[in-house]
């Protein structure tokens, strides 16, 4: 990423900045790419001439927001998204750093890979791009990828995500091996036998859809097992896109036992539940799959009291070609960085989280997870800054999505609370009318 | 009911979308039709012209045949599609074939699907009329409705009575087509069967679970079993076929403890000494054989009303 020179002041917005503990109106001053001052609005003096000015009276002005589950599809589906528009589609939402999961085509389980990644990411420039590698050989959960390789070549973590580690001695020694190479493990938390075949929540609806259910405990015997890996091996694990209350509790207390466990989850797990899908709405079609108003209160105190640790959109673009089929043969997943903004605002309006909160969730977790720049406003730091107002209402439209996969199920809901202003090593990577 | 009852469904995709007013129009129309099945001359012109296609991705006999009876005693014409000649096992979609399908300008598609949802997909995307001949574990609402008459000529109501559904329950989308009918006009359901195969949630349907066979046909007026597919055992479900049959077939002790003038339904096809006793399928209880010249009589009123006719 090429340093800017361009001079930025952002001024009279809400700074919330929980690192350094600001919750006020202030004015931030942006020059090469980091962040020259931050102070009380109207204080800063002898600005350059050449400074660009964004009069922010009324909106939030956030550390960069740090989307750590995304799936950019390539290298191998590009008819799906590309790092260039997945880095788009990332600002447009709001966030200036996504951290790309390793199931492309190939997998990204070798330093070939993570390069050409990271090549494209700085090619397209809109955001930074922290590829996460594979745990096995091409996520096929039988032996180890070459973790210090991808190390060096610039993954920030590894998983086989989209598919759960099945072997238990195999995610023992990920653990193990991985912290001597300083990488964090990401467990996609499902037990397989439960789960096969089953495309939407175990239940009721399940029955009168004749649809195969997965049941919670898919997801809670696998986050059981991590956990307890986690806390013989001593070392960090991060549970991905938790979906249900058991999940939640069992979280809660490998915290209080001092095991390290960080965990996500999604918009759509605190937004949506299986009613989702009825009538076969493949839009609504995600793994792990959407569960009950019961599990959704679940998520949203998981997500105030700080069981979990980050919101992650798990942005998961599929073509018509994989959505406009049987409910059945329809792939998983929805795109999420065009929708989470909105949909955390939700919350802090429902009351279920306050705005600080949000940024915890949404940028300074996430960078400290991962051990990347950002999620502070300090001086000094890197200039990534998101801009939200909180107050825009809009209808989420197929041609207002800059992803290049449109499925998603809040297509045609009116949303409020929107980035509008994303700006990524000093430089704006996207603006909406400012 | 307030007003004039009109039918106005266009597709025919489950019983869960019909009123009571529906299933007794399509009830009442059946049992009309009924009697063309018994002439010399077995043909009534009433839907002449008209193109009814069988689109069956699922290996069927008794259903497809079934429904082309049932469209050429009405004079329709009638096109059979079955998987193996089908162009999706070229890679074209679903909604591919209903697209090209459209083109052909045809009346009526019945679709037998082994995915659920599929006879949705079919109709959300094309201008026919569709019907439902089974979609994965969902529905098979012909079938639920050639029961529904069958109970009805039996008993001559169905309101009150007792139905026991017996056997695999969660994987039968005739149980759930029975379930949601049944009750809808009155009559008590009860499933039976071993707790693998009663899927969660199915007391929101309308029925009522009991885990012992005996219990579950306790004073039954109808006694129906339904198929175990033996596909189905690489799922560990029950530990044999010789387990399931002592201990959820439907034998001539288990109908013992049913009401003494009830009735044996099956859907078909049977495993004989498996989900039924051959002594019950073919006792003088058993109305298996009326539960199939019903289904010409009910896909006949189908095809009928959903073209219009009313």
């Amino acid at each position: 990423m090429t340093a800017s020179t361009d001079v930025i002041l952002l001024r009279g917005g809400r700074v919330i900045d929980p690192v350094n503990g600001v919750d006020g109106v202030c004015d931030l001053l942006l020059a090469d790419g980091r962040i020259k001052a931050v102070a009380p609005s109207g204080t800063i003096a002898d600005l350059p001439a050449e400074t660009k000015v964004y009069e922010l009276a009324g909106k939030l002005v956030c550390p960069g927001f740090i989307d750590m589950h995304v799936h950019l599809r390539e290298p191998g589906e590009e008819y799906k998204e590309t790092i260039e528009t997945g880095s788009r589609a990332a600002a447009a939402g709001g966030f200036t750093a996504v951290a790309c999961m390793p199931n492309t085509k190939p997998v990204n389980d070798n330093l070939a890979v993570t390069s050409l990644i990271l090549a494209k990411a700085a090619l397209a420039g809109l955001a930074r791009v922290y590829p996460v590698g594979a745990i096995s050989k091409t996520s096929q959960g039988e032996s180890l990828a070459e973790f210090g390789e991808m190390r060096q070549a610039g993954v920030v973590a590894v998983t086989d995500d989209g598919l759960p580690v099945n072997n238990s001695q195999l995610m023992r020694r990920a653990l193990e091996y991985a912290g001597s190479h300083g990488l964090l493990v990401i467990s996609h938390a499902e037990e397989m036998a439960l789960s096969r075949n089953g495309v939407m929540n175990d239940g009721a609806l399940a029955t009168r859809l004749g649809l195969r259910g997965i049941p919670g405990a898919a997801e809670e015997i696998m986050v059981y097992r991590d956990l307890a890996l986690a806390g013989y091996t001593k070392r960090p694990i991060h549970i991905a896109h938790v979906s249900t209350r058991e999940s939640v509790s069992l979280i809660r207390r490998a915290k209080e036992k001092g095991i390290r466990v960080t965990a996500e989850t999604a918009p759509h797990y605190f937004t949506l539940t299986e009613e989702a899908v009825d009538n076969y709405n493949t839009r609504a079609k995600m793994n792990p799959p959407l569960r009950t108003a019961d599990d959704v209160a679940a998520i949203c105190a998981g997500l105030h009291d700080g069981t979990l640790d980050a919101i992650a959109t798990d942005h998961a673009p599929h073509s018509e070609l994989e959505k406009e089929v049987e409910f059945d043969l329809a792939a998983n997943g929805i795109i999420g960085l065009e929708t989470a903004v909105p949909l955390a605002l939700a919350l802090v309006r429902q009351g279920k989280i306050d705005i600080g909160r949000l940024v915890e969730l949404m940028s300074v977790n996430p960078a400290h997870i991962l051990g990347v720049v950002g999620g502070s406003l300090a001086e000094g730091g890197v200039a990534d800054v998101t801009v939200i107002d909180p107050e825009k209402k809009f209808v989420f439209k197929e041609e207002d999505i800059h992803s290049k996969s449109k499925n998603s199920p809040f297509l045609g809901s009116q949303l409020q609370g929107k980035a509008v202003l994303t700006i990524m090593g000093g430089r704006v990577t996207y603006g909406d009318g400012i | 009911m307030p007003g004039e009852y009109h039918f106005t469904h266009k597709h025919v995709l489950g019983l869960a979308d019909f009123s009571v007013a529906d299933i007794n129009l399509v009830l009442q129309t059946a049992e009309s039709f009924k009697e063309i099945s018994t002439r010399s001359i077995k043909k009534v012109p009433t839907l002449r012209g008209k193109t009814v296609i069988n689109l069956f991705f699922e290996p069927s006999t008794r259903t497809r045949l079934s429904f082309e009876v049932a469209a050429k005693r009405m004079s329709a014409d009638t096109f059979n599609i079955s998987s193996s000649s089908s162009s999706t096992t070229k890679g074209e979609t679903l909604i591919d074939t209903a697209r090209n399908l459209t083109a052909m300008k045809p009346d009526c598609i019945i679709i037998r699907h082994s995915r659920s949802g599929s006879a949705r997909l079919l109709a959300d995307n094309i201008d026919a009329s569709v019907i439902n001949a089974g979609d994965g574990t969902h529905e098979h609402p012909s079938q639920g409705l050639l029961d529904l008459m069958t109970v009805k000529e039996a008993k001559g109501k169905i309101a009150g009575l007792k139905i026991a559904i017996i056997g695999d329950i969660a994987h039968s989308r005739v149980a759930h087509s029975n379930i949601i009918g049944f009750s809808k006009m009155g009559a008590q359901v009860v499933v039976g069967g071993p707790a693998t195969l009663i899927p969660p949630g199915i007391e929101e349907m309308g029925a009522t679970v009991s885990r012992n066979v005996i219990d579950a046909v306790d004073g039954a007026d109808v006694v129906m079993a339904l198929r175990i597919q033996q596909e189905r055992q690489q799922d560990p479900l029950f530990p044999s076929l010789r387990e399931y049959a002592g201990f959820y077939g439907v034998s001539p002790k288990v109908v013992d403890a049913a009401a003494p003038d009830a009735i044996i339904m099956h859907p078909g096809p049977i495993n004989r000494g498996v989900e039924l006793d051959p002594r019950v399928a073919d006792g003088s209880r058993s109305v298996i054989l009326e539960q199939v010249t019903n289904g010409v009589a009910v896909r006949m009123a189908l095809i009928y009303l959903i073209m219009g006719g009313n």
